[in-house]
């Protein structure tokens, strides 16, 4: 096992020098000169000429690139273009708020849909099981956005269960004052995709020849859906979590704009608006990573769900 | 006996139909997938019609009042549109006399003079609109038939975008295998670790706004999915006997790849066209919303949102409900289209 996940890290090498390339090609050459867009109506070229040297635009593309791969090992991206704030602390005191919103939002939401999915997959073809699909269906089909919206003048306006917007130091009242409102929206709104398709994985399981050996062999029903159909459905859903773990550090962009949360998402958008790109670059470089690590955890999880899962 | 020979001649042969004819066939008995295509053709038609000027070409008038109220809503009070035309009223008020210390005094009774050569028409505001209107007064409905043509056409040419190029690299890289195929592997990998929502963010950061942007940045960052796929096919292909009678027969690389194996994966490609045009239509909307899309002077299902979240606080809930609505039935009648297509073309997964 150790040789397997030396042999993953060695590999994530080469994925990780693209990235830094598409990355540096992104923002160094497509991008144009950030001096243009940081001096905005100034025009003197003597400032300009100013500009690009205190970023190193100046400097040749090979040094443009190393000064870059530096900074990805060094944690050091330098000071925001907007703010000047430094970037590293940008990411560390976003990420508080996002994670906040977003870890309840991973446990309530996999939790439900995997009970509903195993539920309506037990009563397939019923008529709950064709009710639920079509809800499901037509819940899907509305944007995320008319949710927020609806949700929001709902609750937070109309009814005045939840502060419409706002976010404070303390975590607790964080939790308990802001976050519900947000969370309950993205539940409301994940839960449906998900539920199909995790009652996909379930029914696909469920017609297995072993499910009827365990039914044969007088097994009650709650131990063969419990024991032997979760416990076959777990991977395909574990796959599907650590797709979905990677934006959980995000969060959900819209969410954050809507809700006045500051967090990663917002901060991205705010930096995309203001043509921030060390605090995009840094984002973007150090997701990826995680990614990565995240992508090579669950291939491990698989093993300990699976023990027939071996590294090859 | 005497059965067999009043039979002699052989029954015509009859000629096989094709894929794409079963597939219709199929399609046809699935009344769901009929109707969901019926809807499709129906939006489709609307964008073009939209698009040529033939509706909604006067979409941008200001024809009622400010928050004109939909017509079955006619008897209910518009507060809006009585404080904006109070507010007129106000500004019509004679002004402080300050002749005797104003020094252009003299003048004016020669502007007034002036003033009063200039025709002003005064527009009749109608009161209800047929689906509302929303705060200049301009027709909600013609204003989702307008929003149609951006939402709708970013989401059919990013698919196709998206799909070409996806389709190309799966193409190369299942075929080739080797080099190529590690090449592109690696390409993939480094589009899939970074988290998609970002990837479209940091895309958007670089590039200027506007609607050939938003266009590029949904198919540059959208085809790893049909590419993944394309490529599982080509390899599956690339291995069988018409592949390779093909070769023996001289068939170049590129009419094996195009010719030979496309059509064979075509139907994987057409179902994966038909998801990422509702992908791309849901993703408009949004970075409209967030400014990064359409510019100012467009409107898009998505702007729409934008302005429907203001006007949801003072009751008026039609261009948010009008907005809404429409994209989700669209929506809806494209993933059913695709799931019925789906199963057309592969009979066997059922």
């Amino acid at each position: 096992m150790t040789a397997y996940v030396v042999r993953r890290l060695w590999q994530m090498i080469p994925t990780l020098a693209g990235v830094i390339l598409l990355i540096f090609f992104l923002f160094n050459w497509v991008g144009g000169d950030p001096a243009q867009v940081l001096a905005g109506k100034i025009s003197n070229p003597e400032q300009i000429a100013n500009i690009r040297k205190q970023l190193g635009v100046d400097q040749p593309y090979w040094y443009q690139l190393w000064v870059f791969v530096q900074q990805v090992f060094t944690f050091d991206f330098g000071r925001s273009w907007s703010t000047n704030e430094e970037v590293s602390r940008i990411l560390l005191t976003r990420v508080g708020p996002t994670l906040t919103i977003m870890v309840p939002v991973l446990i309530i939401e996999t939790t439900l849909a995997v009970t509903f999915a195993i539920m309506v997959a037990y009563v397939r073809g019923t008529l709950t099981d064709r009710a639920i699909m079509i809800v499901c269906t037509t819940a899907m089909s509305i944007s995320f956005l008319v949710y927020i919206i609806v949700f929001q003048w709902l609750f937070g306006f109309i009814l005045g269960w939840f502060p419409v917007q706002g976010w404070s130091e303390s975590f607790w009242k964080n939790l308990s004052t802001y976050a519900p409102l947000p969370i309950l929206l993205a539940v409301a709104v994940g839960l449906a995709p998900q539920l199909r398709l995790y009652r996909s994985f379930f029914l696909e399981e469920i017609n297995q020849d072993y499910v009827r050996t365990a039914r044969a062999k007088g097994l009650p029903e709650k131990k063969v859906m419990m024991k032997h159909v979760l416990r076959n459905a777990l991977i395909p859903i574990l796959t599907n979590i650590g797709i979905y773990l990677p934006s959980v550090f995000v969060g959900s962009f819209l969410l954050e704009v809507f809700f006045s949360i500051p967090g990663l998402g917002r901060e991205i958008i705010t930096a995309v608006n203001r043509s921030d790109f060390p605090v995009i670059k840094a984002v973007t470089v150090y997701l990826a990573m995680l990614t990565m690590i995240i992508n090579l955890l669950v291939d491990v999880m698989y093993k300990f769900v699976d023990p027939r899962v071996s590294f090859k | 006996m005497s059965a067999v020979l009043t039979n002699p001649t052989p029954p015509a042969q009859q000629e096989s139909p094709g894929l794409w004819t079963l597939a219709w066939r199929r399609l046809k008995q699935d009344a769901v997938g009929m109707i969901a295509l019926a809807v499709v053709v129906l939006f489709i038609a609307m964008m073009l019609a939209s698009f040529t000027g033939l509706i909604a070409r006067d979409w941008a008038k200001e024809s009622g009042v400010s928050y004109a109220n939909p017509a079955f809503l006619a008897g209910q009070e518009n507060l809006e549109a009585k404080a904006v035309a109070a507010g007129a009223g106000v500004s019509k008020a004679p002004p402080v006399d300050l002749s005797d210390v104003d020094p252009l005094a003299p003048r004016y009774k020669e502007w007034e003079e002036r003033a009063a050569k200039i025709a002003v028409t005064e527009v009749k505001r109608a009161e209800t609109l047929p689906f509302g209107g929303d705060k200049w007064g301009r027709d909600v409905l013609l204003k989702v038939i307008k929003g149609s043509e951006v939402s709708i056409f970013v989401g059919l040419v990013a698919a196709l975008f998206a799909t070409m190029i996806g389709t190309f690299l799966g193409a190369m890289a299942g075929y080739w295998g080797g080099k190529v195929n590690d090449f592109l592997e690696w390409f993939y990998n480094i589009f899939t670790s970074i988290p998609y929502i970002l990837l479209i963010l940091a895309f958007a950061a670089v590039f200027k706004k506007g609607l050939d942007t938003i266009i590029v940045i949904l198919a540059l960052t959208g085809w790893t999915g049909i590419y993944r796929l394309v490529r599982a096919e080509y390899i599956k292909h690339s291995a069988r006997e018409y592949v390779k009678a093909a070769q023996a027969i001289g068939a170049s690389h590129l009419s094996r790849m195009f010719i030979h194996i496309l059509p064979n994966a075509s139907h994987v490609i057409l179902v994966q066209l038909s998801q990422h045009v509702v992908q791309f239509i849901k993703a408009e909307v949004i970075l409209s919303f967030l400014g990064l899309g359409v510019p100012v002077d467009m409107v898009s299902w998505g702007t729409m949102l934008a302005e429907a979240q203001n006007e949801l606080v003072i009751g008026k809930w039609w261009q948010l409900f009008a907005a809404g609505a429409s994209m989700a039935v669209l929506v809806t009648a494209f993933s059913l289209l695709t799931d019925s297509l789906r199963d057309a073309l592969d009979p066997k997964l059922k």
